[in-house]
């Protein structure tokens, strides 16, 4: 009798097209070493990078408020974390990635006890001091090679083919491991969490969230993801120096990425990073004139359009390609429609209320 | 005795820092906005003075009117064209915008007068001191800037507390709304506010490009040691600022008497210590509910 059908579901008419299409896309990543030229693993290495960092940094700033300026300290300390395990520990340099990983989650929680003290602009530079602080504390650390850094040598011996097949499946490792990171977080209890936190974090502390411990938890992991990342960037790069590990342009990049793609997203990043990636390729002969376009880009959509790329065209056409939300539907085929205003566009996709449900 | 000469030399650096320092209190105090381009825009004023001290064939201690007033008009412009629609209770709007503001500044001053050190030259003055003994010796150029400093400390405390703009200043920095309602025009007011804190650090960038060569990557340093001064002496506090700064430039001179590479490194410690035993400062004003 009843016309209406509850339906809590997550999925989106994008998602269901773009599980596939992510599938194949993923594919011809995978495979790329077996067609591509060494340019172009070159090439994929940095884009992939960059999307790993900026999931990181949207991570903590986006979902748990966290404005860091400062994760170049994570970028060098897996850069120097995998230098120092390959060249002095004499571990194989690719198993030494994720223990780079670690180090840096590991100066994550010092890092945190300090800046954690302070609040939004001040936490930023708070976090940019500290950033400093490892690079001063390199410079002067001679057994780390001091101002003028190293070159990770035992990489070199590995046959150059393979080398480079392989750097590129880590790069692609921590991009799509980043995602899925987000993803999964996203998708779980803490991950509510963090939403809602992002959301009123007086609310959140309200009901019972522990904010303090859910931070830190974020700023933790990013801290490892930037880490292990930082590994994979000085892999390929295969020397290490303290101005440019621990450079404040690690952070531009992943802000302005993040900034333009979308804040609170996980597709935003993504696009982000095809868009700066895309930018510097095309203005590579000039400089670092992309930077001075990208900045401006990123700053002015900070202040007019603070959704980010990815928001502006959500907003038009419900995209979300990981659905991390659940979504009533009414489930009406009497009710068309039509008569129910649209309150929440971006909760419900036209045409899903009519769509057959299997579960239902 | 070189010790005593080390606290000398920090004290009379500090008065620079707090000059750096000074702009970004007064910014954050009026409209809560913490601008991380505010090295960035110092360096802006060291290479506009280059540029008008050339043509001009000027000393560039005379060049600072014209910068000073060039680099304010700016701020004013930046405010209302810009960073105000970026204030709002959430401090990310304007945390990024001007973080981009920083990054483009950068590079904008790498591509016009690349990465070369440049210098203003303001004559002997920079070169002579008073000496006092073998060991302890003034230079005449630090001197003058740590009196600059108090002086303008002295004229914006001044400005502050006794003049009508002041008080709607330290109106709207207590309660926005209130003031608002009080008939205070919140966009004129943070223009303003911008214009004085540019004007300040405008100095401070002149006095920098005369005390030691500069390229455009050194300004996020200056935001660093400006925002420790800040922190170190305790938000809201001028004179807690200019001690704040002081104990930044003992710290590092001390440091790099050390070991000529632990100079920042000391600063930076000195900072994260203060952050670690007193967070609010060591002058913070009262803070009220």
């Amino acid at each position: 009798m009843s016309g209406r059908q509850l339906r809590v579901e997550r999925q989106t008419r994008a998602s269901r097209v773009g599980v596939p299409a992510a599938i194949i896309i993923l594919a011809i990543a995978v495979s790329l070493p077996l067609w591509g030229s060494s340019n172009l693993m070159k090439t994929g290495v940095t884009f992939l990078t960059l999307v790993a960092l900026a999931q990181m940094w949207n991570l903590l700033a986006g979902y748990a408020g966290l404005l860091s300026v400062g994760q170049q300290a994570f970028v060098g300390i897996g850069a120097y974390g995998v230098w120092a395990l390959a060249e002095k520990g004499g571990v194989h340099p690719f198993v030494a990635v994720p223990i780079a990983g670690l180090i840096a989650a590991a100066f994550a929680l010092p890092t945190a006890g300090l800046t954690f003290r302070l609040r939004g602009g001040y936490f930023a530079v708070g976090t940019w001091v500290v950033a400093e602080v490892f690079r001063l504390l390199v410079i002067n650390i001679a057994w780390l090679g001091g101002g003028s850094g190293g070159s990770i040598t035992s990489v070199g011996r590995i046959a150059r083919d393979t080398r480079e097949a392989a750097v590129y499946w880590l790069a692609l490792g921590v991009a799509v491991g980043a995602v899925v990171l987000v993803y999964l977080i996203l998708r779980s209890k803490g991950g509510l969490a963090l939403a809602s936190i992002r959301d009123d974090q007086t609310a959140a502390a309200g009901l019972g969230v522990n904010t303090v411990r859910s931070k830190l938890w974020v700023y933790v992991l990013s801290a490892f993801g930037c880490g292990t990342t930082g590994a994979v960037i000085y892999l390929n790069l295969l020397t290490v120096q303290p101005e440019g590990a621990f450079s404040l342009n690690w952070s531009a990049l992943m802000i302005f990425t993040v900034v333009i793609g979308g804040v609170g997203t996980i597709e935003g990043p993504i696009l982000g990073a095809l868009i700066f990636f895309g930018l510097q390729q095309v203005l590579s002969d000039y400089g670092s004139w992309y930077l001075v376009l990208i900045g401006t880009i990123a700053a002015t959509s900070a202040v007019f359009a603070k959704q980010g790329l990815w928001g502006i065209l959500n907003r038009r056409w419900t995209l979300e390609l990981f659905p991390v939300r659940r979504r009533v539907d009414l489930d009406s085929d009497a009710d068309p429609p039509a008569t129910e205003p649209d309150a929440q566009p971006t909760d419900r996709p036209k045409g899903s209320a009519s769509a057959p449900s299997e579960d239902g | 005795m070189a010790w005593l000469n080390d606290v000398i030399q920090g004290i009379l650096l500090g008065g620079l820092y707090a000059l750096f320092a000074a702009g970004l209190s007064l910014i954050f105090g009026v409209m809560r906005l913490v601008n991380l381009a505010h090295g960035d825009l110092s360096l802006l004023a060291a290479y506009a003075a280059l540029l008008i001290v050339g043509p001009l064939d000027i000393n560039p201690f005379l060049s600072i009117f014209l910068v000073v007033l060039l680099v304010a008009v700016f701020g004013y412009i930046l405010q209302r064209g810009f960073l105000n629609f970026a204030l709002e209770d959430d401090p990310m709007p304007t945390i990024l915008a001007t973080f981009g503001l920083s990054i483009v500044i950068q590079n904008l001053l790498l591509e016009v007068f690349s990465a070369n050190s440049k210098g203003l030259d303001a004559g002997t003055i920079e070169t002579q001191a008073l000496k006092i003994t073998d060991q302890i010796s003034i230079g005449w150029f630090p001197l003058i800037t740590l009196v600059t400093s108090v002086v303008v400390l002295f004229a914006l405390q001044l400005y502050l507390n006794r003049t009508r703009m002041g008080r709607a200043f330290r109106a709207t920095s207590d309660n926005q709304e209130a003031a608002q309602l009080m008939g205070i025009d919140n966009r004129h007011l943070y223009g303003l506010a911008m214009a004085i804190a540019l004007g300040i650090v405008a100095i401070a960038g002149v006095f920098l490009g005369i005390r030691t060569t500069f390229n455009p990557s050194v300004g996020p340093a200056r935001l660093i040691f400006a925002y420790e001064a800040v922190i170190i002496g305790g938000l809201g506090s001028v004179w807690g600022t200019l001690v704040g700064g002081m104990l930044l430039g003992v710290a590092q001179t001390i440091g790099a008497h050390l070991d000529p590479g632990w100079g920042v490194l000391a600063g930076h410690l000195l900072f994260l210590a203060v952050l670690v035993l007193r967070p609010r400062g060591l002058f913070a004003k009262q803070v009220q509910a």
